[in-house]
């Protein structure tokens, strides 16, 4: 049985709130709403509207069972305090209102094009981006991936998750909940129950991806859920640089993004995964915003394989992700460099977990938290070093720069070690952007405010030289965009 | 203030009655000062006289409150300005103790600064490869390494490489008014030369230097025009370069004693 579906224009006007967020706009679209709410039923749904498999209903529906089970307890051990989510009022599937994903990009929604031209991410063929192919996501369904014959002809898989369903069953069955399982926690269990769609990308044997691969995430309905899920494989010597940008329109509720991200590396590939994360940060007393509760893993599973996330984390009202490496094949490498802004009354808690298997693995971890107005950061990173892991290596450092006095920063390591014969390296930091600072620049002719954002960026230097040099530009205008008010 | 002050034809600092402090302390206690382009003044004062607080209060630093007295820089109240828009009008400020930026290139900083002043002055800005070339031939006249440009302003500089770099910064930026803040003290000898020299190479008939200093070896190198000797928040003595001489073998005391007694201090 399926659940009738709705028709609704979506249509709102956001100039009440008080914010400069520039990303802020709705997009005027008919969207195809399932009903508020999470059930059996709903789940019946998303397979019929997606036309999935019997395979991946049972699956969905398993995760769902587990996930009733867990009666609607989110994990409560990190430093975040909201008002308890109705997970019934909530809607599990919105998606523009076109019932097929477009043959062409012709056949893309105007409106939506437009959208994404707005973000500066534009999907026509003759205007797409040079050298980054883009999987356009708006409401949690893949709407558009440019340059998809240059990749084919390499073998490249890059297209939606749903897609992949259809058309490449045997990697999906293989690797899907491999690294992330639905049991791993209560908004992993969520996602796998109701994942609308996501990214897929797969790069066979020693290719090296020519293209950055991209995914940009549009949230648009109000009082939506977004779920996506992202899977990718890079198989034996292969490589390929991934990188995921997201945005939301302003809204005084809060909206829920519950995301599973994951990555498998087999021997001697390598994977590097960028993120601009700017979902709405809610308003500058803290109403509205995204609850950003997301699962990302890599498992470097072969042998010299590396795994790397860089991360510059400006938005969402709470942040509460922690993307980890299983460092599984010998000799293989994890990295994490994140950059973590939080402003207004934000709340971040976030970082990484390395946890090391194999012989020789190393891992590095270097976490800069940026804390203003009444802003929470929180870096939360486990290093755990199994009996098996003979010579791993770990270094940490954590870096906290405060802004003004009514904020806080936090730094909370786990550190497992099961083998003596592990190198392990922390250094952490806390320091203030000083008077003394900006005087000396201003002293200079530097403005107060160019000061600020130079002693900023240089601050997390060493994080924006790990991403790729456009996104570097970005992440750097959306640490200044974040920070407005913050001087003074 | 305008961009095109330049044509104002009165002295380009005037200081007249200045008090000052920090907190609920007064450390300038009526401080009079006239500076004209192409002059070096050099002020002089034990610890604790207010050398470094007429420096500061002059370069704007937020913490120094002035209480009386105005400052009259090229024919305008310089007191309201900001410290941006004070570096923009042509005062710098070489520091006592220069500021670590760690991250932040020297280039980047320098370049920055650079293309804001041009900017306030009505200038292009220079590309990045006319900066590169005047910033490799500046570092070159003060002696310090090519490398010098990818390294974080001050951060794990010597001493004396955050005294010179102070000097760099000085002639890369070519201000008006410069004013030295114990840019001596911690230097050898060496090092205290090639300062000498990037200043007396600055020196000219569009530009004025105020030298603060304790010691008068500076001036050994640096020929100052004027010579003040600041006592308690006041410039109780001025003089020629001689005065510094007799300082160097009298010491302050002389002076406080001379002023005690009731000697006629001299302007």
């Amino acid at each position: 049985m399926t659940t009738p579906v709705k028709q609704k224009v979506i249509s709102r006007k956001t100039t009440d709130l008080d914010t400069d967020y520039k990303w802020g706009f709705v997009t005027d679209i008919k969207s195809d709403l399932a009903p508020k709410g999470l059930n059996e039923d709903i789940i019946r749904l998303i397979v019929d509207k997606k036309n999935e498999p019997e395979w991946m209903l049972e699956w969905r529906l398993r995760a769902y069972r587990h996930w009733m089970k867990l009666n609607y307890e989110e994990p409560k051990w990190a430093k975040i305090h909201h008002p308890p989510i109705d997970f019934q009022d909530i809607y599990y599937y919105a998606s523009p209102v076109k019932e097929k994903r477009p043959g062409s990009l012709d056949e893309v929604d105007p409106e939506l094009v437009e959208a994404f031209n707005k973000l500066g991410i534009p999907i026509e063929e003759q205007k797409k981006l040079s050298g980054v192919a883009v999987d356009a996501i708006f409401d949690s369904v893949s709407i558009a991936t440019t340059y998809k014959k240059t990749l084919e002809e390499l073998g490249i898989i890059f297209c939606s998750v749903s897609e992949a369903v259809q058309k490449h069953p045997e990697l999906i069955k293989k690797y899907l909940g491999s690294v992330v399982p639905y049991t791993d926690n209560f908004y992993a269990s969520l996602n796998a129950a109701v994942f609308s769609d996501g990214t897929f990308a797969y790069i066979p044997p020693g290719v090296r991806c020519p293209l950055e691969l991209m995914t940009y995430f549009r949230m648009n309905t109000e009082g939506t859920g977004q779920f996506e899920r992202t899977l990718i494989i890079a198989d034996e010597g292969s490589y390929v640089s991934y990188l995921e940008g997201c945005t939301a329109p302003m809204r005084k509720s809060n909206q829920l993004h519950a995301a599973v991200v994951e990555l498998i590396a087999l021997d001697n590939a390598e994977i590097k995964y960028s993120t601009l994360q700017n979902w709405y940060p809610g308003d500058k007393e803290g109403k509205g915003g995204v609850f950003n509760f997301v699962t990302k893993r890599g498992k470097a599973a072969g042998v010299n394989s590396k795994i790397s996330w860089t991360q510059v984390e400006t938005g969402s009202a709470i942040t509460w992700k922690y993307p980890s490496v299983i460092l599984q094949g010998d000799n293989s490498v994890g990295e994490f460099y994140s950059v973590a802004l939080v402003n207004n009354y934000q709340q971040a808690d976030t970082g990484t977990k390395m946890i090391h298997i194999g012989k020789n693995t190393k891992s590095t971890i270097v976490a800069k938290g940026i804390s203003a107005g009444h802003g929470q950061n929180t870096y939360r990173g486990l290093v755990k070093i199994m009996p098996s892991a003979t010579n791993a290596r770990n270094f940490t450092r954590c870096d906290s720069l405060l802004i003004g006095d009514k904020c806080g920063a936090h730094t909370v390591p786990y550190i497992e070690v099961r083998n003596p014969t592990a190198q392990m390296e922390h250094e952490a930091t806390t320091s203030k952007v000083s008077d003394d600072q900006l005087f000396y620049c201003m002293q200079r002719g530097i403005s107060e405010e160019d000061a600020q954002h130079m002693i900023i960026n240089g601050f997390c230097r060493g994080i924006f030289k790990e991403l790729p040099f456009e996104f570097a530009m970005e992440a750097s205008q959306l640490l200044k965009v974040s920070l407005e008010g913050a001087v003074g | 203030m305008s961009a095109r002050a330049g044509n104002h034809k009165g002295p380009l600092l005037e200081v007249r009655d200045l008090h000052a402090g920090v907190g609920e302390v007064e450390i300038l206690k009526g401080l009079n000062l006239t500076v004209n382009l192409g002059e070096v003044h050099a002020v002089m004062g034990p610890n604790g006289s207010g050398k470094s607080t007429l420096a500061n209060v002059l370069a704007g630093k937020p913490e120094y409150k002035v209480t009386a007295g105005e400052v009259i820089y090229e024919g305008s109240n310089l007191l309201k300005l900001t410290p941006d828009k004070r570096a923009l009008n042509g005062i710098f400020l070489a520091f006592q103790y220069p500021v670590e930026l760690p991250g932040v290139r020297e280039r980047e900083f320098m370049k920055t600064a650079l293309d804001a002043i041009r900017e306030h002055r009505g200038l292009e800005k220079l590309s990045v490869r006319e900066f590169n070339k005047l910033f490799q031939e500046k570092i070159a006249q003060m002696e310090m390494s090519p490398d010098l440009v990818k390294r974080s302003v001050n951060e794990g500089f010597s001493g004396g490489e955050k005294k010179r770099n102070e000097i760099l910064q000085m002639v890369v930026l070519e201000p008006k008014l410069a004013l030295l803040d114990e840019t001596d003290s911690g230097l050898d000898i060496d090092a205290l030369k090639v300062v000498a020299n990037g200043v007396n190479k600055f020196r000219g008939p569009s530009r004025a230097i105020v030298i603060v200093t304790h010691y008068q070896r500076i001036l050994d190198y640096i020929t100052p025009d004027f010579v003040h000797v600041l006592i308690d928040g006041r410039i109780v003595r001025s003089g020629g370069h001689e005065l510094a001489l007799e300082l160097e073998a009298k010491g302050y005391e002389w002076i406080k004693e001379a002023i005690e007694s009731g000697e006629q201090v001299s302007v």
